[in-house]
């Protein structure tokens, strides 16, 4: 039960964040402020095709599963 | 079983989804572009390698389509395949997935479908998600649902014909939120919360657990494995990419995981990203650790102890580390006619299991007379290592 209250607050907050934040908060690094985090050596997933690839080498060996950003599919790795 | 999502649940997500179009302004996709890697696991007895390619292309700006194909050629003489007396078998696993993304304002909306086959398993899942930019675009927020039914079938170890009479279903249901924040000019950050059910024929077929050999307490006999059919996992990951004024990244992240069978466990993860001229080099470590399954024992003390048994080393008490290094080659960096850049990239990653309570049961299949023998219970525990190697081109075009 403790799980669901949990997962419901978490949806709460991000709806009265989408619904109310919108437009009032000042962005504190302006647009032009961003050539760093711009650059390709900062994206998250660069490799996407290489990421899924060991996600699955490692989900079919170890017990813990998701949370790993990529969309998931059918692991077949039973 | 528990029910996942109540009512309440629902009419926030679809509140949620109702609100985000407000927020709308403009948002971009991603480039289009062509993978085509090979990849080659080798370790513990087992190599699987094959093909992966990945086409990714935007239409108008505002849609995008994506088509991934990965197949693995399995060869193995695993530990289990050795212990459970079979001999080394060889399978093929085809996988098709497809994408769909749409791009309205800053929201984006998702949808995919994948599909596994091999002779003994068939894995099929949707999945739908939507992503969001706020605050000046300083936070994207992510939501997902996916639902997989997967059918397990088993294989005579013998004749290799599949068994006609088995044939069992699993249902899954995953639920993803996320957040990514940009901190400052050089930092940002993403928190991601995912939650699995499964339901249905979860254990390995033709997998065993072991138990004293009720008529000589040195050997162990082995009866098929029992496992519960209902599975619910909650994953928290936390990841951050730091730019170093020099130009170059460092990076790092911490998964947190608990489950319904009493498995918790910690995945750390830190990487060093750095650019010279065309090429582009990175190296990581990862360590993860996880306690052992409610219903796991190494040995049991006899036969149908207890209603659910196993004796899987994916459930077992271990620590796995993980050194990688990889480098990037950037052939085109002023393009070639309808390219616009062409990536060759290698990537080496040695990884190193050590489990803490699955034992290694050949040693206890050794003749009692041969000086290695040792009792069951008393082996020494499993260990090995991995080595897996990714070559890859991608050009974006």
């Amino acid at each position: 039960m403790k799980a669901v209250n949990g997962w419901r607050l978490a949806m709460g907050g991000v709806l009265v964040l989408a619904l109310t934040g919108c437009g009032n908060i000042e962005p504190w690094v302006k647009p032009y402020e961003r050539q760093a985090l711009a650059d390709p050596i900062m994206a998250f997933d660069p490799n996407p095709v290489s990421a899924s690839y060991l996600d699955h080498v490692y989900e079919a060996r170890e017990g813990a599963r998701g949370a790993l950003g990529s969309a998931g599919g059918g692991c077949g790795c039973n | 079983m528990k029910k996942a999502w109540g009512a309440g649940q629902w009419v926030t997500l679809a509140l949620l989804v109702l609100a985000w179009p407000l927020a709308s302004v403009a948002g971009v996709l991603g480039e289009d572009r062509a993978d085509v890697l090979y990849h080659r696991y080798d370790g513990g007895g087992v190599t699987i390698h094959g093909p992966s390619v990945l086409v990714r292309k935007k239409l108008a700006e505002k849609y995008a389509i994506s088509a991934n194909y990965y197949m693995d050629m399995v060869t193995s003489a695993s530990i289990d395949v050795e212990v459970s007396g079979a001999s080394e078998y060889k399978e093929e696993r085809d996988q098709y997935s497809f994408g769909f993304e749409y791009l309205r304002g800053k929201t984006t909306y998702n949808l995919g479908y994948t599909n596994s086959k091999e002779n003994d398993y068939q894995a099929e899942t949707t999945s739908f998600g939507i992503s969001q930019d706020l605050f000046g675009d300083l936070t994207t927020i992510t939501m997902g649902f996916s639902r997989g039914k997967d059918v397990v079938r088993r294989r005579d170890t013998v004749t290799d014909e599949i068994d006609p009479s088995f044939r069992e279903p699993i249902d899954r249901w995953s639920y993803r939120v996320g957040v990514s924040q940009i901190l400052t000019k050089s930092l940002i950050a993403t928190m991601q919360l995912e939650v699995i059910t499964d339901e249905g024929f979860l254990n390995n077929p033709y997998r065993s657990y072991r138990f004293v050999n009720p008529s000589d307490d040195r050997l162990f006999a082995l009866d098929p494995e029992i496992y519960p059919r209902t599975r619910t996992s909650n994953a928290v990951a936390f990841n951050a990419r730091y730019y170093l004024p020099y130009r170059a990244a460092l990076h790092g992240g911490y998964r947190f995981f608990t489950d319904t069978w009493g498995i918790d466990a910690s995945t750390f993860r830190l990487g060093y990203t750095h650019p010279m001229g065309p090429w582009t080099f990175e190296v990581g470590y990862r360590y993860y650790t996880q306690g052992n399954a409610d219903f796991y024992s190494d040995l049991f003390e006899r036969a149908n102890q207890q209603n659910f048994m196993a004796r899987d080393k994916e459930l077992s008490t271990f620590v796995s580390q993980t050194l990688s290094v990889g480098a990037t080659y950037d052939f085109l960096p002023n393009g070639w006619r309808f390219v616009k850049k062409g990536t060759l990239n290698l990537r080496y990653d040695r990884i190193e299991f050590e489990y803490e309570d699955f034992r290694d049961a050949r040693f206890s299949l050794l003749p009692a007379d041969d000086p290695s023998f040792r009792a069951a219970g008393a082996e020494p525990f499993y260990t090995f290592g991995a080595n897996v190697i990714q070559a890859f081109v991608s050009v974006w075009f």
